[in-house]
């Protein structure tokens, strides 16, 4: 009389629904539809979404486009390493590099101010953690993503890799300056 | 045919083919012996996130990281996934096992799979973590482990297969395949798929690995990898629910509420749980949001409604069985007074309850496109898949193994008092893990990550006290968790090798018996609904199953509420 005994019955698929069944299954489709219909919902009335932009890339462009953006806007460096900090304006494309095992340049940002950010990676893969936000991207080299970003909050984000990408992984930082506006 | 080949076993009334016996017991003791070795990594991967103990130099924990992660993901649980197809075949449908031979091949395939992997690991040149993601490069003996695994266990799946038809063509049984090895089948379908991807993606990767091929495009790569990665972890979903409807049926003698619903169940998830390969690809360039919802959500998610149901339909048929053994009274006589000193029901009902409300949810909830903006990659996601794969999977496995300890290898369970506490000790331990690591995934601890306190970086980043509390709890319940896990092996090696042997006799001889059918219910179907109440057959478990779905409902919402503090982006 048992799960591991054939049916009872040899037309089996005939069985009627015991209703204990038949409303938990109701009830469980329809949270299952709910929450699938979350998503398109959130996409047309929630402002955290993933962009559908991206474009295939090589490290070498991707360097070039990144290095040309650091000479035009870089306004001091930080730590020995004298990696620059990059002031880019508001509105602007801002580039981001992901390589072992480092996030540059160091980006400076206006607080309430929209930027379409560009992160490619020029060797492996590697995860873009910004914390304390807890914004989480994978970064693919080969692939530039482009998110548009508003910070709206006070306060420097560091950047954590979060894919692992070998041995130094855990000292892959990088940096995302917040500035309030008219500074 | 002629040859004495069967025995009886007189406690259960199953019935071993000797050659069928012999393979699950080799495939039941590597299992084993692959979850000692995973079991002992896992200590080590604990004791160096515990940021107080912080033990094992970078180098070494990410290459015991590795190791800990294929053992237990890949190896531990497909070689006693092996076993359960054997067993839910040969031993539950009564016949012969097809081609024993051509099994033991699969069997020594696999084993040196394992040996070719942990070496590579070992020798250092492969600490590429689980998902040895491309352009990381790993030692190539890594990616043939792998593939020399897998084609073992595919033959695994064939030889289930064969065993089958030969049930079928000596009419060993009646009617349809029982509940249980129709889920059997369900996972050897999706595993045969599984497999396929595996090949698909880890061929090539072995031949650039050697430098035949010069370039492998990295989201290819993942896309194509996690269509084997995740729906491995569906194969354990698929086997750790039949193990339960199978403990349900032996502890109990329950029977499913319907067949119908459980079967089609079982249905949806061959329809849809190959989707999953997505979640993993949520944050990903390069997908469309389109493909992305579609996927994540299993088509509408009708694989999360199939584990819903299952989540209903296993406690509900025990709560009917025990109903009709007297215990009627209120809502939950029938769970206060089930087996709780019984490690094979303990086991298996503290695997449901973890695999629903801990790793179920969590699934759910971090599969949702947006809301996987906050969760990606950080120690949620292990915190989560700890939740299914070992509350849920390992911990059904074990349940099962108390059973088999007398049954399958005749030998009486070492320290009964002992086995009596493991489940509790084990599971319990590992549900405080699972939610201190989530718990600290939600502050953005990254998985995967030696140093959580950045101390070797010129740019520095100080996680909350908060934080730091967390992860000290991941390394006490952590460690918990593996003596509960290493209770298990002690007694099952004790005991399958050194115990005292069963006393009854099971002699091996020519006679065969048919499965028969199981017996009608009195008074045609839907009949037990009269034992529950205002038409419910299981009240109590209805009533279990929309605490359920009100705890799912408000976890839920808390995700989208903290998603919506994030920085606008788009």
């Amino acid at each position: 009389m048992t799960a591991i005994q054939p049916p009872s019955e040899i037309i089996w698929w005939k069985q009627p629904l015991d209703r204990v069944e038949g409303t938990w299954i109701a009830i469980a489709l329809v949270w299952s539809l709910f929450m699938f219909v979350m998503m398109p919902v959130w996409h047309i009335y929630g402002k955290q979404n993933m962009s559908n932009e991206a474009y295939k890339t090589t490290p070498a462009a991707y360097i070039a486009k990144t290095q040309a953006m650091v000479d035009k806007y870089t306004v001091r460096t930080m730590t020995d390493q004298q990696i620059p900090v990059v002031r880019p304006p508001p509105g602007s494309d801002v580039f981001l590099i992901a390589r072992l095992w480092q996030w540059w340049p160091i980006l400076e940002l206006v607080k309430g101010q929209t930027y379409r950010l560009h992160i490619s990676s020029t060797d492996w893969q590697h995860g873009f953690s910004l914390q304390p936000q807890n914004i989480n991207l994978q970064i693919l080299p080969g692939y530039e993503m482009v998110v548009t970003i508003t910070p709206d909050t006070s306060g420097d984000q560091t950047i954590i890799c979060n894919e692992f990408c070998g041995i130094g992984h855990h000292t892959m930082l990088g940096k995302i300056l917040i500035i309030e506006g008219g500074s | 045919m002629k040859k004495e080949m069967f025995r009886t076993c007189p406690e259960s009334g199953l019935q071993f083919h000797k050659p069928a016996e012999m393979l699950i017991r080799a495939h039941a003791v590597l299992a084993v012996v692959m979850l000692l070795v995973g079991g002992v990594s896992a200590l080590a991967v604990v004791l160096t996130r515990w940021p107080a103990v912080h033990w094992l130099p970078a180098d070494r924990f990410y290459q015991i990281l590795t190791f800990h992660g294929i053992n237990m993901l890949i190896f531990w649980l497909i070689f006693f996934e092996v076993a359960v197809l054997y067993f839910c075949s040969s031993t539950l449908l009564r016949c012969r096992i097809a081609t024993p031979r051509i099994a033991w091949l699969g069997f020594f395939l696999m084993v040196t799979g394992v040996v070719v992997n942990n070496m590579a690991v070992i020798g250092g040149q492969a600490s590429v973590m689980m998902t040895s993601y491309v352009p990381m490069p790993a030692d190539p003996n890594f990616y043939l482990g792998l593939i020399l695994f897998a084609v073992g266990a595919l033959i695994g799946c064939f030889v289930f297969l064969g065993t089958l038809v030969v049930a079928k063509e000596e009419k060993t049984y009646v009617g349809s395949v029982p509940l249980v090895t129709f889920g059997a089948l369900t996972a050897c379908i999706i595993a045969i798929f599984t497999i396929a991807m595996g090949a698909v993606i880890l061929i090539p990767t072995y031949m650039w690995s050697m430098g035949w091929i010069s370039y492998i495009d990295p989201a290819m790569y993942r896309l194509i990898w996690w269509a084997f990665g995740h729906s491995s972890q569906q194969i354990n979903v698929a086997a750790h629910i039949s193990v339960w409807y199978a403990i349900a049926a032996i502890v109990f003698g329950a029977r499913p509420l319907s067949e119908r619903v459980s079967r089609g169940a079982f249905l949806l998830y061959i329809l849809f749980l190959q989707l999953a390969s997505a979640h993993h690809l949520l944050v990903d360039p390069g997908l469309s949001s389109t493909w992305k919802i579609f996927n994540t959500s299993y088509a509408m998610y009708l694989a999360v409604l199939a584990s819903m149901i299952h989540g209903l339909t296993v406690p509900g048929a025990i709560e009917v069985a025990q109903r009709g053994k007297g215990y009627t009274k209120g809502l939950f006589e029938w769970l206060r007074k089930a087996p709780w000193g019984n490690p094979v029901f303990s086991g298996m009902f503290i695997s449901l309850i973890g695999f629903g409300f801990l790793g179920g949810i969590s699934g759910v909830v971090m599969g949702t496109e947006q809301i996987n903006i906050i969760i990606h990659n950080t120690i949620y996601v292990p915190g989560h898949f700890h939740a299914t794969v070992v509350l849920g999977t390992t911990l059904a496995f074990m349940a099962l193994t108390y059973f088999l300890i007398p049954v399958l290898f005749r030998r009486q369970v070492f320290l009964p008092g002992l086995a009596k506490w493991q489940p509790y000790i084990f599971g319990i331990s590992m549900m405080v893990f699972t939610l201190v690591m989530m718990g600290a995934g939600t502050l953005g601890v990254e998985r995967r990550h030696w140093d959580m306190a950045f101390t070797d970086s010129a740019l520095g980043f100080d996680y909350p006290a908060s934080a730091y509390t967390l992860m000290g709890l991941v390394g006490i319940s952590g460690t918990l968790a593996i003596v509960g896990g290493g209770i298990f092996v002690l007694i099952t090696v004790v005991s399958v090798f050194f115990g005292k042997r069963v006393e009854s006799e099971s002699n091996y001889g020519t006679a065969t018996t048919r499965l028969e059918m199981a017996p009608s219910i009195e008074g045609g179907h839907g009949a037990h609904a009269a034992a529950g109440k205002l038409g419910f057959a299981a009240p109590g478990t209805f009533v279990l199953a929309i605490f359920f779905l009100a705890v799912f409902v408000v976890y839920y919402a808390i995700n989208w509420k903290y998603l919506a503090s994030v920085w606008p982006m788009s």
